[in-house]
């Protein structure tokens, strides 16, 4: 079985490309770059801690989450900043996780918190797409993972599960050739990771990560598919990781600088789909600076409510760790209260 | 009122919940068709369907993972594990996942889920089939953790569980499921986690124990009847303790004793001596004893009445904190 790789940007099938989407697609991942240009400064600055930057996946995040409808589950790994703005959640409360605070959500958004262990997250996915169907409801959930993530036992359960159950969730796997440092050649000996989905009976589908336009329609086709009752994808997005695993990670280490500068100068995410609606007329190159300025002018904004936030104190450790709080962690919270200024 | 025994108290709880809520599943190996290799289920199936008692693929992570994102998506799973001893893989689920969604969310996500879970030895099965590993579940924050020793408490804490906005482990003890019967109410009803039984009361020593060793434990005092007065407090729940019952208790006695069928080292008992020096210190007229499973792995059965705690070993623990 063949696993041809959806492209939609510099085919023919761009000419009927609708112009409206490919510029709110634009506008997001615009706004991802600038906040990922954004954090790692601040990272910098020791004005946040170890931050997972997007840059070069900006098409595979906001492609796939602007399938979605607001009603949809959206179960996160920890690269999903884009994905997590553009289903709602605001650009703070993703700076307050990499300042330590609690998990990058909003009371408002149905996302699950960013999971840090590997592929764990999917089952959660498969369980809350169960619960949608069992509650009548036509919610689909779309789950974000890696290519190191498909190496997991949880991945395999997943699937297997969801395969089974014939849930409405769609496995959406960011295959950026690296984990950390281990190329996607070591993970498995699979030719792709798409080709997986073989095994559990469900779709597969791989598509160019860094064609917003293509990642939208392949997520947008699954997501059909799973509200129609028509059971789990599997999603390879062929993209690439042009920065750092995290600010703690120093690629120079283990990745080749040449297979790096041919992604920056040919594939990245931006120029293509810039290219794309200058050649259209839809935008000059003046407008797509004005788009990116407002963009940083939205992070500043990020920035400074999230700094406005007041410091945490000692109960915030232990509030949510029971719906009502034994009386041990009472003992153990007074005690570190006693001995914390204004706590 | 019906008299039944500890998995019938079991097995007619899980039938009225699923009558009275549509958002409860159960779900696990063989909990389906075949009732459960305990026969914990027995009958739903036929009468719920599969779509309520779900039969799953073979994978312990998988089914508390599910169950982890069918609690948040608003159903009530119950969970079932076969064995503890197979609880292993699902382990990163309940110690990454179910006991800190809520605590990383600041609330905005709860799990209500209940996993079931015989545990314990005592009935000649392969190896890996009776491990007691609840001190990684007690040591988890964010889990309750509970085990019954009677029918009726198997009842109300099962329904305790299922009410409880966050996740419970539910231990049963293997060895007690078919031991006695007792009279089980047939409404429902609430045995409050965190509150411990006096099984037995006495006057010279307290044993602090749950599970499967309140019947050893309940034997051995019979048999020192005459000789030594034995308190036998049950825990019930293992998080959180009870920590005023064993206070309590053992500021009457001024001797203690925690029986566990665990290995002794970093064990539940462990944590319950100290906390025994943290409130009853100055009635102590012994130090606080513990007879628990040596630190070997669970042997083959051949081994296996040499490994659990007996009533000599108990009586012989007992007369030792009495000669201080």
């Amino acid at each position: 079985m063949d696993w041809p790789l959806v492209q939609v940007l510099g085919t023919k099938r761009d000419k009927k490309a609708d112009v409206e989407l490919a510029t709110a697609l634009y506008r997001d991942m615009i706004l991802l770059r600038s906040f990922d240009e954004r954090a790692i400064n601040l990272q910098r600055q020791g004005r946040i801690g170890t931050f997972a930057p997007s840059l070069g996946q900006e098409a595979s995040e906001i492609g796939s989450a602007h399938a979605l409808r607001r009603s949809d589950w959206m179960v996160p790994s920890y690269r999903d900043h884009g994905a997590l703005f553009v289903h709602g959640v605001p650009l703070e409360n993703v700076l307050l996780f990499a300042m330590g605070r609690a998990a990058s959500l909003s009371s408002a958004v149905k996302a699950l918190p960013t999971a840090i262990p590997i592929a764990t997250q999917l089952l959660h996915a498969v369980g809350v797409a169960i619960a949608s169907r069992r509650l009548g409801q036509e919610d689909v959930a779309l789950t974000y993972f890696g290519d190191g993530a498909t190496s997991e036992g949880d991945f395999h359960e997943a699937l297997n599960f969801a395969g089974v159950y014939k849930a409405p969730v769609i496995f959406f796997c960011q295959n950026n050739g690296w984990a950390i440092s281990v190329p996607r050649a070591h993970q498995t000996a699979s030719e792709t990771l798409a080709q997986k989905a073989l095994a559990y009976g469900v779709e597969g589908a791989r598509v160019d990560g860094n064609d917003a336009l293509a990642v939208h329609q392949v997520v947008s086709e699954a997501v059909a598919r799973a509200r129609a009752g028509e059971g789990p994808t599997l999603v390879e997005a062929v993209t690439y990781r042009m920065g750092p695993h995290t600010t703690s990670d120093d690629p120079s280490r283990y990745r080749p600088d040449d297979e790096y500068l041919d992604w920056k100068t040919h594939r990245d995410p931006l120029l293509k789909l810039g290219g794309f609606l200058l050649e259209r007329g839809v935008a000059s190159e003046a407008l797509l600076n004005t788009w990116a300025e407002e963009a940083r002018a939205r992070v500043q904004a990020g920035v400074d409510a999230a700094e406005a936030v007041p410091m945490v104190r000692p109960r915030g450790m232990f509030e949510h760790v029971y719906d009502e709080m034994p009386s041990v962690l009472h003992e153990e919270l007074q005690a570190i209260e006693e001995v914390t200024p204004d706590a | 009122m019906p008299e039944m025994n500890l998995i019938q108290a079991v097995t007619s709880t899980l039938d009225a919940m699923l009558a009275s809520d549509e958002r409860v599943v159960v779900l696990g190996e063989d909990v389906g068709k075949n009732g459960g290799v305990f026969r914990a289920t027995d009958g739903l199936f036929d009468k719920y369907g599969g779509d309520r008692v779900m039969d799953t693929p073979l994978a312990e992570s998988g089914i508390i993972g599910t169950s982890i994102g069918m609690a948040i998506g608003g159903l009530r799973p119950i969970a079932e594990i076969q064995f503890m001893g197979f609880l292993y893989p699902g382990l990163d689920q309940l110690i990454s996942h179910a006991g800190r969604m809520a605590a990383r969310s600041s609330g905005q996500v709860r799990v209500p889920l209940v996993v079931r879970v015989p545990f314990g030895g005592g009935i000649r099965a392969p190896e890996q089939h009776a491990d007691s590993a609840e001190a990684y579940l007690v040591h988890t924050p964010g889990l309750k953790v509970v085990v019954p020793s009677t029918p009726y408490d198997a009842k109300g804490l099962l329904y305790a569980a299922l009410q409880d906005p966050d996740p419970v482990v539910f231990m049963e003890p293997i060895r007690l499921y078919r031991m006695g019967r007792q009279e089980v109410p047939p409404d429902a009803y609430v045995v409050p986690i965190g509150s411990a039984r006096v099984a037995r009361e006495g006057t010279d020593v307290t044993v602090v124990t749950w599970g499967n060793m309140v019947a050893l434990a309940e034997k051995t005092a019979e048999a020192l009847k005459g000789e030594v007065s034995v308190e036998i407090l049950d825990l019930r729940s293992l998080f959180p303790l009870d920590r005023e019952a064993i206070w309590r208790s053992v500021n009457k006695t001024g001797r203690a004793l925690v029986l566990q069928e665990a290995p002794l080292t970093a064990g539940l008992a462990g944590e319950i001596s100290a906390l025994i020096q943290d409130g009853a210190f100055w009635s102590l007229q012994a130090p606080v004893a513990r007879v628990a499973g040596p630190d070997v792995p669970y042997p083959p059965y051949a081994w296996e009445d040499m490994y659990l705690p007996t009533p000599e070993r108990l009586q012989a623990a007992i007369r030792r904190t009495l000669e201080d």
